[in-house]
């Protein structure tokens, strides 16, 4: 693969990432926001494979991404863990409504 | 030929992505989610990582995304499903403007990626100009690697996989004790 | 590439697919037929000599019936779901080494659909995929059953994978390639086969291949007693056809997998001397391609066996209970695969000797036999007179 597509691939992170961004901003649904998170990991992980293409004695990059990963399993393992035991306690699992220690 | 399957698959990721962003239905964002990651799959095999395509492949879409669909379909209401879907799930993901400021939200995620867009076009990677590899498959170095250089992460990853594989156990059981 | 070679791997192909579509068609016929010898009746024998187009009267009765989706279903879901189930039970026999290559000319060409170096993580991948076209249309469905039905075959599915892959990871070891054609070809000679070097892997991935295909004693999913269809309740026509069509091709593709990672594929006792033999007394390009044609055939007829294994299972074992199955899964089969993988690990250390899992199979046996000494003895039970 030449410079430019790799260049393209960066772009794709980038709006990937900013996508991401934004669904975790913007949604109110807990599993929602969680799959926004796991979109900003696969942009930081396009990223980093793009670049270890032309690292091929260290492969640095991909087995960076490869822990990414394995952390993002862990991560949506544990909080989807937490919805559904919040969603057993208040029945909700809409971020905004989870105001029980406000009042 | 080549180039225009890696546009193809750059379309469908972004497409896949955008939907995620812009759909009401949160199942819909699920299946959308979906394609983004096979796309990023078939993009990490133009890049040259056999291994890591296929690993996403088992890891996000055979783990994580099912583990997300069960979170939708465990977490949706008892209404929502003798009701129709799409009614019921409008009101639990709607964007909620005003008060949580969603152009907010936008305007950051664009500027955000404007930024990094600049930062790219005026960027000149001086890794770009090393030559790439030509071995047919990254498995083997991978694996080296992962006993040799990355020896301390792998493990102290592999604790962290049973930590969380224990922890999730545990807190999704039926009744945590007060 | 070669127009010849292109030819000759685009028939390759198309073989592979036609073959998969047939056989998982009379697969169909041949369940009915072994399930009326097993319950001592005939079978269908209307269609045809011997019922022999019963599958063709299926399909257009199948074909025939009234497509109807239910008013409350989510519409675009209802009808991805069966297509994703077909297309990725289709998917997987790309990798699938049938035969060894055919020469033609100058050229050989590899009977196979593509010879990727990453075959068996590929066949995983595909397999995972398996999972979205039963939650999808589970859920579209919009029916408790059907979404319990989905849930179960997700959570089994991921459940059993675990297991399947860990399993293998000791064949891995042993061989050195992710290649399955790679793994086929370290099993030249009968005692090479893996099944004699890897016996408890082999019982794992045999237990977890049924789990996969949804087949009895695990087809939890759609247990007619507790969830009415399963996933598949609202379905009808040609979309339950695809599903029923898609768990008959899994069942192909597994048995495929299975003789070809533990049976040695298209290997066959005595197999280079036969092809010496072919090759002097028919020379190098006809003798070869007979030779690879006897391969293929002795692969088929591993794989015929283990289709008539999987049925055999299913009209002698009855189902398991859902928390007997996770409990089997999780703290059963992971564990001894992980200690599988450890004592294979061992013996490859220990001077490549391949056969130390023979060890587990031994205490194992010596276990059950003590406990059956040990366990005390049932009296006989007396039936009250009438």
């Amino acid at each position: 693969m030449n410079p430019s597509l790799s260049y393209s691939l960066l772009f794709v992170a980038a709006a990937l990432f900013s996508i991401g961004l934004a669904v975790v901003i913007t949604k109110r649904h807990a599993v929602v926001v969680l799959m926004g998170i796991e979109l900003m990991l696969n942009a930081v992980n396009l990223n980093l494979v793009a670049f270890s293409q032309y690292d091929p004695s260290r492969l640095q990059g991909q087995v960076f991404s490869l822990f990414v990963m394995i952390v993002a399993a862990a991560e949506a393992a544990v909080a989807l863990a937490l919805i559904i035991q919040v969603y057993r306690h208040v029945k909700t699992v809409v971020l905004d409504e989870l105001t029980d220690l406000k009042q | 030929m080549l180039q225009i399957a890696f546009f193809a698959f750059i379309a469908l990721t972004l497409i896949g992505a955008l939907t995620v962003l812009l759909t009401r239905n949160v199942l819909y964002s699920a299946y959308a989610l979906l394609l983004t990651l096979l796309g990023v799959a078939a993009l990490f095999v133009f890049a040259g990582a056999d291994f890591l395509a296929v690993s996403q492949i088992i890891i996000y879409v055979g783990g994580v995304l099912v583990l997300v669909l069960f979170g939708v379909m465990l977490t949706s209401k008892p209404t929502t499903i003798s009701t129709s879907t799409v009614v019921a799930s409008e009101r639990s993901n709607a964007i909620l403007a005003g008060s949580r400021g969603v152009w907010l939200g936008v305007l950051l995620a664009a500027g955000l990626f404007f930024g990094l867009s600049r930062l790219l076009m005026n960027a000149h990677f001086a890794l770009f100009d090393q030559p790439i590899s030509k071995a047919p498959t990254t498995i083997d170095t991978i694996g080296k690697q992962l006993m040799t250089e990355y020896i301390v992460p792998f493990e102290v990853i592999s604790i962290l996989l049973l930590v969380a594989l224990v922890g999730a156990g545990y807190l999704a059981k039926k009744s945590i004790k007060p | 590439m070669e127009l010849t070679v292109l030819v000759i791997k685009s028939l390759v192909i198309l073989a592979v697919f036609g073959i998969t579509l047939l056989i998982a068609t009379y697969s169909t016929y041949a369940e009915r037929k072994v399930a009326a010898f097993l319950q001592d009746r005939i079978g269908p024998n209307r269609a045809g000599p011997f019922g022999l187009l019963q599958p063709i009267a299926d399909a257009g009765k199948m074909f025939f019936k009234e497509d109807f989706i239910p008013a409350q279903a989510n519409k675009w879901l209802f009808i991805l779901g069966p297509c994703l189930a077909m297309l990725t039970a289709l998917m997987s026999s790309a990798v699938i080494p049938f035969g060894d290559s055919i020469r033609y000319g100058s050229f050989e060409v590899p009977v196979q659909g593509i010879d990727v170096n990453v075959g068996v993580l590929y066949v995983f991948g595909v397999v995972s995929l398996g999972v979205y076209g039963v939650m999808i249309g589970g859920w579209a469905s919009n029916n408790k059953f059907s979404l319990l039905g989905a849930i179960r075959a997700a959570s089994q599915n991921i459940s059993y994978e675990v297991a399947l892959g860990l399993s293998i990871i000791a064949i891995l070891m042993m061989t050195g390639s992710l290649s399955l054609r790679h793994i086929v070809n370290e099993q030249n000679g009968f005692f090479q086969w893996n099944v004699f070097t890897q016996p408890l892997g082999f019982v794992i991935f045999l237990t977890c291949a049924f789990a996969e295909c949804n087949r009895t004693p695990f087809d939890l999913p759609e247990c007619e007693t507790e969830l009415v269809g399963g996933y598949h309740t609202e379905y009808s026509s040609m979309k339950l056809g695809f599903y029923l069509f898609a768990e008959y091709i899994n069942m192909f593709t597994s048995s495929a997998i299975i003789s070809t990672l533990y049976f040695g594929g298209f290997q066959y006792p005595f197999m280079h001397q036969v092809h010496d033999a072919l090759v002097d007394s028919l020379g190098s390009t006809v003798g070869h391609n007979i030779a690879t044609g006897i391969g293929t055939a002795v692969l088929f007829g591993k794989i015929f066996f283990f289709i008539f294994f999987f049925m055999w299972v299913r009209w002698t074992i009855p189902r398991f209970r859902f928390d007997q199955l996770m409990n089997l899964g999780w703290k059963t089969l992971i564990p001894l695969s992980i200690l599988n993988v450890v004592l294979t690990g061992a013996g490859l250390l220990f001077d490549k000797f391949k056969y130390a899992t023979w060890l587990i199979v031994i205490v194992m046996i010596i276990m059950a036999a003590t406990n059956a000494i040990k366990a005390p003895r049932r009296k006989p039970v007396t039936v009250p007179q009438l």
